[in-house]
């Protein structure tokens, strides 16, 4: 069978997706999620894994560098990369919401602030509502409190720092899950590689 | 808006520099005398399009397209591919030639790109269009020829991905009643969503049965034996048709001994309402990027007043060189003829006859790179 190179983000995604191929009985060592390389090949299953920043995982497979990757719902629908979705993993469960100040009221002039610009536009276009849609890179929550944006669209899994700072969730724009998803050469041209893969990962979620 | 600097240039355009375009022309070359062999013949259509005709006509997507204003304020397009402009003149110029009618081109497309600088907004495709046949025979003949080509061109490893736009829309009427519910289903299968194609499907109001056939769509992939799979899931009408005609086909590409580069895939679905039948993609192991891609497509020819089924495909050059294992070469000696004042007449005079042979430099100084021979007339003698 060919070698697959797989894109992964590091962190949370990484860990529970790992977590589900060793539960589906792969042998991937122990040590090896606490190495700082960005290459971490694993011979005894044929997979070079790629630890990436999580919104760059769809351009590394999109141009074939990685022949599948993991990564989450929210990134894809931003990024908007052709790409092959092929399962739902069902791990690191979250939802894309908009949310503001608790004691928010409409204004004549909105403003959302978020790392999702495309779609969070995208949502209150369908919506019928007019937006000024400004682009941040992390820390969203700061914005409505410093009176940057009346509200924000982001990823929210507990709640918690959405509370700790003093927002509340508004409106839910979909929920998100962890993806597998393969470049559309390597879907044909690794076709048996990338068919254990996934039979592997189907065989442990939950359905 | 500030001038741009000296050396940029617009999105996605690029400068083809001598070593690269070298190896592109000998790989043209190569494409040109296969297709030629096969019967067909070149034609040029041009850079400049009327937006009313060949930009309506084309499968590319309306944001894609340069457009630009004639005097008269009539939209123009740059050629944004090579097939519609070729159906304007197959039925036109040539609606009298009889059918069917075998042409290639080698030419440039443009299409504007929108996400990163290194996307080519202008790039060349070599390609077929088989006019006036809609038999299998005439698919096969298609595919083999881009089998034929690719090899030709240097590819060691590649494969051809079939699929056909009537299993999967023959499939969907025959299973889901409402329209809107087969158009997401198949809008899925366009952007390759397949968690969305079965989380759709488990929302439907049919027959688990019924779902599991739907499902079963996605497992469509891999060799002959996957037509078995597939024909299992149709009951008759347009899929089983489908499959029918993949079944014939492959008995055409065994004939042509092309089978080893050929694998189907049912889920292939191209541009929207473009392709009407057998359809397919080519990729190479080191490419991320599809290198070619091609079908059956029926009604365009409707589109210019006509009714000629036809089938073709275009590769997309600058892939097919990044993926070319073919070193490009210079067979001809190169020689370098230095003369004075006094030996001009005679040096390039020498030149002249040697250039029938041999690639010939002339100049009064030292040569700016290595030639096989240096010949110097200098002080009224030949130093070779």
């Amino acid at each position: 069978m060919s070698k697959l190179t797989v894109a992964m983000p590091k962190g949370r995604i990484f860990e529970e997706a790992v977590e589900l191929l060793r539960k589906a009985g792969l042998d991937i060592p122990p040590e090896f999620e606490d190495s700082r390389r960005l290459i971490i090949p694993v011979d005894e299953i044929g997979i070079d894994f790629i630890l990436a920043k999580p919104t760059d995982v769809p351009t590394y497979v999109e141009y074939g560098v990685a022949d599948i990757g993991v990564v989450g719902k929210d990134v894809l629908l931003e990024e908007e990369r052709d790409v092959y979705e092929l399962l739902d993993l069902k791990i690191s469960y979250c939802r894309l919401s908009v949310a503001g100040l608790a004691n928010w009221q409409p204004t004549d002039s909105p403003r959302v602030a978020t790392k999702y610009p495309k779609v969070a536009s995208k949502y209150f276009r369908e919506k019928g509502a007019q937006v000024e849609v400004i682009k941040l890179n992390g820390s969203i929550e700061l914005a409505p409190m410093i009176g940057l944006a009346d509200r924000i669209v982001d990823i929210v899994s507990t709640g918690r720092t959405l509370k700790e700072n003093g927002l509340v969730e508004l409106e839910e724009i979909t929920p998100i899950t962890s993806r597998l998803i393969a470049n559309r050469v390597s879907y044909r041209m690794k076709s048996e590689a990338i068919d254990y893969v996934v039979e592997k990962f189907a065989s442990v979620i939950p359905s | 808006m500030t001038k741009p600097l000296g050396f940029e240039k617009p999105l996605g355009m690029r400068d083809y520099l001598p070593d690269l375009l070298w190896k592109q022309r000998q790989i043209e070359e190569k494409l040109h005398r296969c297709m030629l062999h096969w019967g067909y013949q070149e034609i040029l259509t041009p850079t400049l399009e009327y937006y009313d005709t060949v930009g309506e006509a084309s499968a590319t997507h309306d944001s894609k397209l340069f457009k630009l204003l004639d005097r008269q304020g009539r939209t123009l397009v740059l050629r944004p591919d090579v097939t519609a402009p070729i159906a304007r003149v197959a039925s036109s110029l040539l609606k009298d030639e009889p059918r069917p009618l075998r042409l290639m081109y080698n030419t440039n497309v443009f299409r504007a790109q929108e996400k990163e600088a290194g996307r080519n907004a202008e790039f060349t495709q070599a390609g077929v269009e088989l006019i006036g046949d809609s038999s299998v025979e005439a698919d096969a003949e298609v595919i083999a020829l881009a089998v034929a080509c690719l090899k030709e061109a240097g590819l060691e490893e590649f494969k051809i991905a079939i699929g056909h736009v009537g299993f999967i829309e023959g499939l969907l009427e025959e299973v889901v009643p409402e329209k809107s519910g087969r158009d997401q289903l198949k809008e899925r299968l366009h952007n390759s969503d397949y968690v969305g194609f079965r989380q759709d499907i488990a929302g439907l109001t049919i027959s688990e049965d019924e779902k599991n056939r739907l499902r079963g769509i996605l497992k469509l992939r891999g060799g002959a034996d996957r037509l078995e799979d597939a024909e299992a899931l149709t009951i008759n009408g347009r899929a089983r048709r489908a499959v029918r005609n993949l079944k014939e086909l492959w008995a055409a590409l065994q004939a042509y001994d092309v089978t080893d580069y050929v694998l189907f895939d049912l889920n292939l679905l191209s541009s929207l309402n473009y392709y009407t039948g057998i359809l397919f993609e080519g990729y190479a192991a080191n490419q991320g990027f599809p290198i070619c891609g091609g079908g059956r497509y029926d009604d365009l020819f409707k589109q210019f007043g006509m009714d000629n089924p036809s089938t073709g495909f275009a590769i997309k050059m600058d892939r097919l060189i990044q993926s070319s294992d073919l070193q490009p070469t210079q067979e001809k000696k190169t020689i370098y003829i230095r003369f004075d004042q006094e030996t001009r007449n005679l040096a390039l005079k020498r030149a002249m006859l040697l250039r029938q042979e041999a690639i010939v430099v002339t100049g009064i100084g030292e040569p700016s790179q290595t030639f096989d021979q240096i010949i110097d007339f200098r002080g009224g003698h030949e130093d070779v």
